[in-house]
């Protein structure tokens, strides 16, 4: 399993692209996909809602348990990816490519977010 | 008490497959290897290799095991013949549930007694009281015995090839010893997932042997190791009770919709019989709140212990729910009124965390494969 260089990481699993125009793509590392084990229904903030960094925004359910998801930064929400509402095992078969969860025009980014490095040691894998 | 967990002698093995572990009952066991879906469907569509070994067996010999077995548990262990198992129940003298069973009767005196991994020393403790004043011995023979069961379609053709045994022979629920693989086994026609399949008693040291050798034998017919998670969706869909879930010490089995194990008409005393008695009565003038399927309408999974409403009301609650791979939907076992139990009832509904998710009242099982 390799984290992405090119993306950053928050504690709770997520990773955050680099921000264009203003706008990030947020997902969950594969890391997290694994360890969910099959999802099977994803509830996606919709496009318009404000998030805030470290708070639920959704929910990710898989066939054993039922996970809260985050955001790992403020804004507004621009973007759901509908292909995992229709197919939530895009979340495990591609976490950090088609897997993507939303999008967030961002207001503010905390301060203790990882680098690809940081998160593999954080996260052990 | 030790707090360590438990490990089966294909620990090391599981490890070097990549599966993920979890603890079930004391018990390191492999959750799923990959994906729990694909294990699921090998199950349904090929076969899967499963480690069972954290189930505990307790032998039950003497002149008088199937007089103890008929005082300690509501079965009548005595129609049962040799080579032939039968599922069963031990009840408290309340008639609460402490263990659904499978007993094999092994030899004349001889019989092998299988319990749930976290029912084990319960089992145990009880048949050992009850032994008191027969003629019997209850030996405790969990660290005798590895279990390995092979599941799914595929499964007589995977094991006809390891094996000299006469399998066609083998009827359901019926066990015969053999040798598979080269190791001593005993061979049995039972398991837990809703097909055909054989679960495979060994000696501990055996074990690894035994596994690579069936991995090997059913490599080109899709065989692939299974974890705990696709058992308990294979299990659901089959209808099939867990223990801890649709079975508990605060129901009967009547309570559970599980009346017809339990056999008055041996003879003698047993244990709960007379509570027993009153539930089976009460069932017929007040019917319980009776075990059903339901099938959701959206995607959203009931958990065990969601309510089920219906007009506002809570008129039930979930046991057991899951997305099944087979339907492709969350399905669910739930206890309910009467009033709500029939199939097709209008108007049920799962509240998942505050949020009411219509869903189909349906007969259990959900799945039946083709005979």
């Amino acid at each position: 399993m390799s984290n992405p260089q090119q993306l950053r990481y928050s504690k709770e699993h997520e990773w955050l692209s680099a921000v264009e125009d203003g706008v990030a793509t947020i997902g969950i590392t594969e890391y997290a996909a694994n360890a969910l084990g099959d999802v099977v229904y994803a509830q996606l903030p919709e496009v318009g809602d404000t998030v805030t960094a470290g708070e639920t925004c959704g929910e990710l359910e898989s066939t054993k348990s039922v996970s809260d998801l985050y955001s790992p930064v403020t804004g507004e929400i621009t973007a759901a990816n509908q292909d995992v509402v229709d197919d939530p095992s895009l979340v495990n078969s591609a976490p950090f490519e088609g897997g993507w969860l939303f999008k967030v025009r961002v207001a503010e980014e905390p301060k203790d977010l990882l680098s690809a490095d940081e998160y593999t040691e954080f996260s052990g894998n | 008490m030790s707090t360590a967990p438990r490990l089966t002698a294909l620990d090391a093995l599981h490890r070097s497959l990549g599966a993920t572990m979890t603890d079930f009952a004391g018990w390191d066991m492999p959750l799923r290897y990959a994906s729990e879906r694909d294990e699921h469907n090998a199950v349904r569509t090929k076969a899967g290799l499963f480690d069972l070994s954290h189930m505990g067996e307790i032998t039950v010999t003497g002149p008088a095991a199937v007089d103890l077995l008929n005082f300690a548990l509501v079965g009548n262990i005595g129609t049962v013949s040799v080579g032939r198992a039968r599922y069963t129940m031990i009840c408290a003298e309340d008639g609460g549930i402490l263990d659904d069973l499978i007993v094999y009767r092994l030899a004349e005196t001889e019989y092998m007694v299988v319990a749930n991994a976290g029912n084990a020393q319960i089992v145990l403790d009880a048949l050992t009281a009850r032994a008191e004043g027969f003629d019997a011995e209850v030996r405790d023979d969990h660290d005798a015995y590895a279990l390995l069961a092979v599941q799914g379609p595929e499964s007589p053709a995977i094991l006809a090839s390891v094996t000299d045994a006469d399998l066609d022979g083998l009827k359901y629920y019926a066990g015969l010893p053999g040798t598979v693989a080269g190791v001593p086994a005993l061979i049995a026609r039972t398991g837990y997932t809703g097909e055909d399949g054989f679960e495979l008693f060994v000696a501990p040291g055996h074990a690894e042997q035994l596994w690579r050798a069936l991995t090997e034998a059913g490599a080109s017919r899709g065989l692939i190791p299974c974890g705990l998670s696709c058992r308990d969706t294979l299990r659901l869909e089959a209808g099939m009770p867990l223990y801890g879930h649709e079975l508990t010490t605060g129901l009967t089995p009547f309570d559970a919709g599980l009346g017809r194990v339990v056999k008055f008409e041996k003879e003698g005393d047993f244990v709960g019989r007379k509570a027993l008695e009153a539930a089976a009565e009460r069932a017929e003038s007040a019917p319980p709140r009776k075990l059903v399927g339901l099938v959701a309408e959206g995607r959203r999974v009931p958990r065990a212990g969601f309510p089920v409403v219906a007009g506002g009301q809570v008129v039930g609650e979930v046991t057991s729910g899951a997305p099944s791979p087979t339907l492709g939907k969350p399905i669910a076992m739930a206890y309910v009124d009467a009033a709500h139990a029939t199939p097709g009832t209008e108007g049920v509904a799962v509240d998942i965390r505050g949020s009411h998710e219509p869903y189909e009242v349906v007969a259990l099982p959900f799945y039946k494969r083709r005979k």
